[in-house]
């Protein structure tokens, strides 16, 4: 600690702190509880102070002629002022330096930047998509006049624009913060956007013969703080106000990018990213975030079959059971995709069915050198830890189809794959005397089971996975499951129950319990330890192998 | 805090009740006369008689959604409405306007528009909050049905209901 | 055979016939239209008009007007009746499901029991109008009557659930309170007329004028001057009792609807409902009946010639016959308006109030009452 950047002495708004050097007013001032709007500053993208909505008053100490600070009754240093207002968001705080947030010519700042902003600025907030997380809406209500001294003609500017695959672009709301240009050229590495034309006309505009398409676009509207940067899947969907934000995770890859599931009546409007520096920052690929239309789809299995017919619950599980106890030598084929909690009993469920033959399907592509690891299962390391396969992920997969086709294995527990994806041949899956699988959605196994128990989808259920850093993190349910299906982790445990297990396990905490009473990594934690933002499992370094 | 209500002095003639007793049958029966001989008219025979000549400007009836006089649909789906509602009676599914219409301009319509008139409250919130004056409570107030169903009212019944309001937002009108 | 021929066939008939005669011609009828009377009066006394249209919904079968068969609500008892009918007999399951369906049957019958004794008529067609002349007639109204407060009490404590058990509680309480007074109050009628038997009463009352009006028979004797003030007293006290034994406001708090949701029949739906509702009605008939017979002369009506028991073949006997029966039923119904007309008068007692009135005052009342009674009847000739 004692290596530490030295802290400086600051006044804000007569009160004096401390800070560390090197913090920005606008984030000491925040930090000092006295927030400053803004709209081009943004703490992730480099400093263009263009939009002076961050204007205060500051000042440094007073000096006597022998470069001394002149102390006041308080000895503390005099304050003097700079006579014109100055911009919070590109100044570093300074020894002895003034700040005032309130002053009432930072008042008049504000009222007068929020004029202008508003000059050209469409009456749209009915039909604008940001009305409700505008920052605009909200200075304007807090900072703004409540009347327009503007007579001329408004400047018309293009609305409507797409300008990629997945972004809109309503060029009269723009405020012309540059975030999503630095955005693009910084963090998504893809410089597209810029302005075109000068003064009251300016305007944001992709390149020419360029489009908005990187896989990184709705970060940008993200960051928009006004309604110019929309999204093209989530236009017109719902108004934000209505959305129940359910912080969860990312199942899309090995990272597990924290977000916000954005629901309304049981229904999924759109997915934002949620800030975690230890994981994905602010950011999330356009990809990831609009992958969970599947879960609403109309495909959905939503009550187990058993011999393809329906069945109830309690017939479903049993028969699971008896279907695999009849049918002599066993395999299990377990998805990375699971949470622990759910991976945990499965290996609890295969010691009590005897299965001695279990591997995961491994799902290895190219990283794409921003967020996406090469690892697409979000739930390897857990895999790992609790012994979901042994060796490596997929080391046995060939042994487990091989014994099908041999004839040596007749019966197969599924856990959320289909086998065709493992290895398997359609015919091979004809041969098998049982055949169970839990999935959400039809595929060539659900068509080929014997048992087909219809499990919950990642929004639909809590539970928590590892990342490909080591970081337990939480997944939490922002909808029901769709029609008679059941979390995976009940089916787990009624299938253990069937075979004559007494598990006792009434609640996703019961299962964490158990877990971390069975599993050393786990010890002594439960699903409340793992926070919002996550908990350091393992150390870093060690699960690198996973991410080969 | 206690607070002793002071209790009348009653007379002699009070406390035993009688004379008071037939001083309120005497009110009693005066009433019942009076409507006997036909003297008081206070109640409405309702479907035969009518107050709607006395309706006032501010009657809060049916809520309706009205078109401008260029026959555009007023409501742009802002869901403000839909959330004001204390019953949550309204229930909106947002849509865009294809490119091609010749509202194009305007962006965004409900495609559905459902208000529960067996929910609403009458309260008149929704009119008020409404930021393009789309929606109106109008004199309507008989709304009846035979089922739950028959309760909602869609888009096109509250346009029926609703007609045609000119003049009051100009800001989507072509230029001139 | 000995047996059957001791048997008093014609009487068990004539008793058959008059009951029937009694209760489906005459008292359920009134009983409805007292129901009617009830929300008609009520609404006036309120400037409101009351039921005034009922009919059948034929228009829901697709004709262009409903069909009005009674005039104005007239047709409502019988809708009120359909509608019983129709209901859902909805039992709660933590019910005491015997007491509780018994509780009804204990609440309307009593109250028709009375009824027996009680001489609606003089003679028609040979009979008394009488179903059961019994010597101990008023003796009998009086125990007969005091057993419907076991179908509330029943009510209440079977319906296991606070508000009816509270109404149960209250209903024991005061019945057993104004039981008192009402009995008292009657001593003295009883002892001027010097019998029990409630023909007699009627016949005193023919010769000497009503013991309300003692003027009806022409004459006012010194005596029957003297003796009309414990009369009044007699009267006043009685018709009280009266009320808070049938429950009538100003004394329903059984079934105060501000404070108990509906007391003693909060659980009770459809007939079982009605029948609660029909039995307090009947008990108002019954109570106002002896009154009648009490105090106003019964069937009698002054300056009208009285038929006999051989006259009353005749076609004019049968006429006088009808007309006592309607005189008194006519008189009856007065008195069923004037209870209307109090309940929507008079606010609710307290229930200290009322228990202080009860022991306080009627019973004291009532108890002097009759010494003066004796008083006057000892010393006036
Ligand atoms: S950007 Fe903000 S202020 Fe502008 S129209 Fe949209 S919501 Fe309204
Ligand atoms: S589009 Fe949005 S983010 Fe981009 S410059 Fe305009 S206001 Fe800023
Ligand atoms: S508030 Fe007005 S414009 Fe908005 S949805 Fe309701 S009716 Fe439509
Ligand atoms: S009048 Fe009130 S209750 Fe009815 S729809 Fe409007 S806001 Fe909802
Ligand atoms: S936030 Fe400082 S200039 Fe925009």
């Amino acid at each position: 600690m004692s290596t530490e950047v030295p802290l400086l002495n600051v006044q804000i708004d007569g009160v004096w702190m401390q800070f560390p050097k090197g913090t920005k007013v606008i984030e000491a001032c925040s930090q000092a509880g006295k927030f400053i709007p803004r709209y081009c500053y943004h703490p992730k993208l480099s400093i263009p102070g263009n939009c002076r909505m961050c204007l205060i008053e500051m000042g440094m100490p007073k000096m006597t002629p022998d470069r001394k600070p002149v102390l006041g009754p308080d000895g503390r240093p005099e304050i003097g002022w700079i006579p014109r207002p100055q911009i919070s968001c590109a100044q570093d705080v300074a020894e002895g330096m003034g700040i005032r947030t309130d002053s009432p010519l930072v008042k008049e700042c504000r009222q007068g930047v929020m004029e202008f902003l508003l000059i050209n600025h469409p009456l749209d907030c009915p039909i604008c998509d940001q009305a409700g997380e505008c920052r605009l809406q909200e200075f304007s209500v807090e900072y703004g006049n409540s009347h327009s001294r503007f007579l001329e003609r408004k400047v018309k500017k293009p609305k409507n624009v797409e300008l990629g695959p997945r972004v809109t672009l309503d060029a009269e709301r723009c405020v012309l913060c540059s975030r999503c240009i630095r955005f693009m050229k910084e963090v998504a590495k893809d410089d597209v956007l810029g302005f075109v034309d000068r003064g009251g006309f300016s305007t944001i505009a992709c390149h020419p013969e360029k489009t908005l398409e990187s896989n990184y676009s709705l970060n940008t509207v993200d960051i928009c703080p006004v309604g110019a940067l929309t999204s093209t899947d989530f236009r017109f969907k719902m108004r934000v106000w209505f959305l129940k934000e359910t912080k969860s995770i990312d199942v899309n890859d090995g990272l597990g990018c924290n977000i916000l599931i954005g629901s309304r009546e049981n229904h999924i409007y759109r997915i934002t990213p949620r800030e975690n520096n230890d994981v994905n920052g602010n950011w999330i690929p356009d990809s990831h975030r609009l992958n969970f239309k599947y879960i609403q789809s109309e495909e959905r299995i939503l009550a187990p079959t058993v011999d393809q017919k329906p069945a109830a619950w309690t017939e479903a599980t049993k028969a699971a059971v008896a279907k695999l106890k009849a049918a002599g030598k066993l395999a299990m084929i377990v998805s990375s995709k699971l949470t622990n909690e759910e991976l945990y009993l499965a290996k609890r469920l295969a010691t009590a069915l005897n299965i001695t033959l279990h591997d995961t399907l491994p799902r290895f592509e190219t990283p794409d050198g921003i967020l996406i690891p090469s690892d697409r299962n979000p739930n390897t390391s857990g895999a790992r830890l609790l012994g979901a396969f042994t060796k490596e992920p997929g080391a046995h997969l060939k042994e487990i189809v091989e014994g099908v086709r041999k004839g040596t294995i007749q019966g197969v527990l599924s856990l959320g794959e289909d086998l065709l994806d493992c290895g398997f041949a359609h015919e091979d899956l004809l041969k098998l005397k049982a055949l169970v699988v839990t999935s959400i959605l039809p595929n060539a196994s659900t068509k080929a089971a014997h048992v087909v128990l219809s499990g919950a989808a990642w929004a639909e259920k809590r539970g928590s996975m590892v990342n490909i850093h080591g970081r337990l993190q939480r997944l939490n349910k922002a909808v029901e499951p769709a029609g008679e299906s059941r979390d995976d982790w009940e089916i787990l445990r009624d299938l253990l129950e069937a075979t004559g297990t007494v598990a006792a396990l009434h609640s996703i905490e019961d299962v964490f319990r158990s877990m971390s009473q069975d599993v050393p990594a786990f010890a002594g934690l439960n699903l409340g330890k793992i926070g919002d933002l996550g908990l350091q499992l393992l150390p870093k370094q060690e699960t690198a192998t996973v991410t080969a | 805090m206690a607070y002793t209500v002071r209790r009348p002095n009653l007379t002699f003639w009070e406390k035993i009740y009688l004379p008071n007793i037939i001083a309120g049958l005497a009110i009693t029966f005066k009433h019942l006369k009076k409507m006997l001989k036909g003297e008081t008219h206070v109640v409405m025979q309702y479907p035969e008689e009518k107050w709607d000549a006395h309706l006032p400007e501010y009657y809060r009836g049916a809520p309706t959604l009205v078109k401008d006089e260029h026959g555009r649909e007023r409501c742009v789906s802002c869901q403000l409405c839909e959330f004001i509602c204390p019953p949550r009676a309204i229930k909106i599914t947002p849509g865009s306007i294809p490119s091609e219409s010749k509202f194009a301009k305007v962006e965004k319509f409900p495609e559905a528009f459902d208000i529960d008139m067996s929910r609403c409250i009458y309260c008149g919130l929704c009119e008020e909050v409404c930021p393009e004056q789309a929606i109106f409570l109008r004199k309507d107030y008989a709304v009846t049905g035979e089922s739950r169903a028959d309760m909602v009212h869609h888009k096109e019944k509250l346009y029926e209901l609703g007609g045609t309001m000119p003049d009051l937002v100009h800001k989507w009108n072509p230029e001139k | 055979m000995e047996l059957l021929n001791t048997i008093p066939w014609m009487l068990i008939a004539s008793s058959v016939a008059k009951t029937l005669f009694l209760i489906f011609l005459v008292v359920l009828p009134i009983v409805s239209y007292t129901v009617y009377a009830e929300r008609r009066v009520s609404a006036l006394i309120q400037d409101r008009l009351g039921p005034n249209r009922t009919g059948f919904p034929i228009s829901l079968f697709g004709f262009k007007k409903d069909l009005q068969l009674f005039l104005g609500g007239l047709g409502q008892p019988v809708a009120d009746a359909v509608k019983f009918l129709l209901k859902e007999e909805f039992t709660p399951a933590h019910v005491n499901k015997f007491y509780f369906w018994l509780a009804p049957v204990l609440a309307m019958v009593p109250a028709l029991s009375t009824l027996a004794v009680l001489p609606f008529g003089n003679y028609l067609f040979g009979q008394k109008m009488v179903v059961a002349d019994v010597n101990v007639g008023i003796l009998y109204v009086f125990a007969i009557a005091s057993i419907g407060v076991y179908g509330i009490v029943l009510a209440g404590w079977s319906s296991n659930s606070k508000y009816p058990f509270l109404g149960g509680i209250r209903a024991s309480s005061q019945m057993i309170s104004y039981e008192l007074s009402l009995g008292l109050s009657a001593v003295p009628v009883l002892m001027i007329i010097g019998n029990l038997n409630l023909s007699d009463a009627i016949q005193y009352q023919i010769d000497n004028g009503w013991l309300l009006l003692p003027f009806t028979d022409g004459k006012l004797t010194l005596r029957e001057f003297l003796l009309w003030i414990p009369v009044l007293i007699s009267f006043i006290v009685f018709t009280i009792s009266m009320f808070a034994e049938t429950n009538r406001l100003p004394f329903d708090l059984p079934e105060s609807e501000t404070e108990l949701v509906a007391g003693y029949h909060t659980e009770y739906s459809a007939m079982k409902f009605a029948l609660f509702f029909l039995g307090e009605y009947a008990a108002m008939i019954a109570g106002s009946s002896i009154i009648v017979v009490l105090f106003l002369g019964g069937w009698h009506v002054p300056l009208l010639p009285i038929n006999t028991l051989e006259s009353s073949m005749t076609p004019g006997g049968i006429a006088l016959g009808f007309l006592h029966i309607t005189a008194f039923f006519a008189k009856v119904i007065g008195i069923l308006i004037f209870f209307i007309w109090v309940r929507w008068t008079l606010p609710r007692f307290r229930f200290d109030q009322l228990m202080k009135l009860g022991w306080l005052y009627l019973f004291e009342i009532a108890l002097v009452n009759i010494f003066i009674t004796a008083g006057i009847i000892a010393l006036v000739k």
